[in-house]
């Protein structure tokens, strides 16, 4: 991971203030953290590859949100979808996501993406102002490219490798370098800097009930993954590592099509120890 | 001699004819690629508005799997390289299990799906058969990507894969499937009678 030019890119970007040095300092020294215990995958490694090294400290981990999610958030959430109405639930996810976007803009500047950085300011002025302090969509509306990006796809655009798998406490699985967009993109919406902003951390506790809306409506299915299946560690950790890499390759259709096409002949390993093997490889060669 | 040449003439104009034809042939399998896609969509919708009991919903599911997916196929490859050791008749009883297990287990979620809408996009040809890409809005989230890969090699067209927001199914189960062995210690058996219980 070539995490040393990282710090410099952000530095240009994130100091608004001297009030926010702190967090500035603080943001420096997780990422000089992460980047140091970065580890990357083998060269020649499959692109439907897993890789992950620190299976052993993640498993434990994975344990512990298990709990977490068992005894705090599914209750939490199942409760909350319950007793809150339904189109107040989809009101609050909404609104989670429209603060958010003056952070995604911040990513498609960081990106080099103008075009979708204008129109995720533009959905941010509709829908707060037309569409009632962000509490509906109306932008949706007006067949605006849809907005969706965060830090770790900067990264991604900036040539910053996978890394290996991570699964974090409390949020879940991730990869090292969508771990250091997250991290990074607790700080980065410039909604945080507003001097009228109406509480610290509106985004993150926004985050939180969003979260917990979709934990709630789609309970069954995520309950089938983490309590169900014979292994959650690795049914999550593959869901992950192929929706992630699906949506960062949505744009561009050549990277979309690479995929799909490492030939499962040429990694020639046991197909059921080694499971990654290209998704669309032909079952019907075997 | 004569009938060498005969072939050889036969055998260019073959070519010639192939070079020329590939468009509309392939558009003809893309259609069917797309009108199978189609079907299954159809035929899942009105199962899950017809009201009846969960129960009677997953005896539905399973078959309109068993009709438009290739489970051989699918089951062969979920089982991995065990497939190859396991004699014909476990292969058979793993298949049957199989295509019991995966109706249930995906069936259960077609619940979520109640009031959704799904919009058959396009398709294109890949190494074994068609990609078909769909568009599913479901209430109060965004559209989502599920892909069905289509072939015909079992001698109809049939889905053998699915892909939801790039989640491959069968990858996903292989994964699953493989676990599941291992908490067994490769005990075959006894998966295929557990499996008759599971999802």
């Amino acid at each position: 991971m070539s995490g040393a030019h990282v710090p410099g890119h952000l530095g240009e970007t994130k100091i608004v203030s001297s009030r926010f040095r702190l967090k500035h300092l603080f943001l420096l020294s997780v990422m000089a953290l992460v980047s140091a215990c970065a580890t990357t995958p083998p060269e020649g490694a499959s692109r439907s590859d897993v890789f992950d090294p620190y299976e052993n400290a993640n498993r434990g981990i994975h344990k512990f949100n298990l709990g977490v999610d068992r005894f705090l958030f599914r209750p939490a959430s199942k409760g909350y979808v319950k007793i809150v109405p339904d189109p107040m639930v989809t009101s609050f996810s909404t609104f989670a996501e429209n603060i958010s976007l003056p952070g995604q803009a911040v990513d498609y500047l960081l990106q080099g993406n103008p075009k979708q950085m204008g129109n995720a300011l533009l959905r941010f002025v509709i829908n707060m102002t037309v569409g009632g302090f962000g509490l509906s969509s109306p932008a949706d509306e007006l067949n605006l490219p849809p907005v969706d990006t965060d830090f770790g796809e900067t990264l991604h655009v900036w040539g910053v490798g996978e890394g290996a798998y991570i699964e974090l406490p409390f949020y879940g699985p991730s990869t090292q370098r969508d771990a250091i967009g997250v991290v990074v993109n607790l700080f980065s919406n410039p909604i945080n800097f507003s001097p009228t902003r109406p509480a610290d951390n509106l985004g993150v506790y926004a985050e939180i009930v969003r979260r917990m809306g979709d934990r709630g409506r789609f309970s069954d299915t995520v309950d089938s993954i983490l309590y169900e299946s014979a292994d959650s560690y690795a049914q999550a950790r593959l869901i992950y590592l192929q929706n992630r890499r699906f949506e960062l390759a949505r744009d561009d259709e050549d990277a979309y099509l690479d995929l799909y096409s490492d030939p499962y002949a040429e990694t020639g390993t046991d197909p059921v120890r080694d499971p990654y093997l290209d998704p669309y490889e032909d079952p019907y060669a075997e | 001699m004569l009938n060498n040449a005969l072939n050889r003439r036969h055998f260019i104009a073959a070519g010639l004819a192939l070079a020329m034809l590939p468009a509309p042939a392939f558009a003809q399998t893309e259609a069917a690629a797309k009108a199978l896609v189609t079907s299954v969509v159809s035929d899942i919708n009105r199962v899950i508005e017809s009201g009846k009991s969960e129960k009677a919903m997953l005896r539905d599911f399973e078959k309109i799997f068993a009709q438009y997916a290739d489970v051989p196929i699918m089951a062969r490859y979920a089982l991995g390289a065990d497939a190859r050791t396991a004699s014909p008749t476990q292969l058979k009883q793993f298949t049957a299990a199989f295509q019991g297990y995966i109706s249930r287990k995906y069936g259960r979620r077609f619940r979520e799906f109640i009031g959704g809408e799904v919009d058959v996009r396009n398709a294109r040809k890949i190494k074994a058969g068609f990609e078909v890409r769909t568009m599913v809005k479901l209430r109060g989230s965004a559209p989502f990507d599920v892909t069905f890969l289509v072939s015909d090699k079992s001698g109809r067209d049939k889905f053998y894969n699915m892909f939801i927001e790039g989640v491959n199914l069968l990858l996903t189960e292989r994964t699953e499937i493989g676990a599941m062995l291992d908490a067994r210690k490769g005990n075959l058996n006894q998966l295929i009678t557990d499996l008759k219980k599971t999802g």
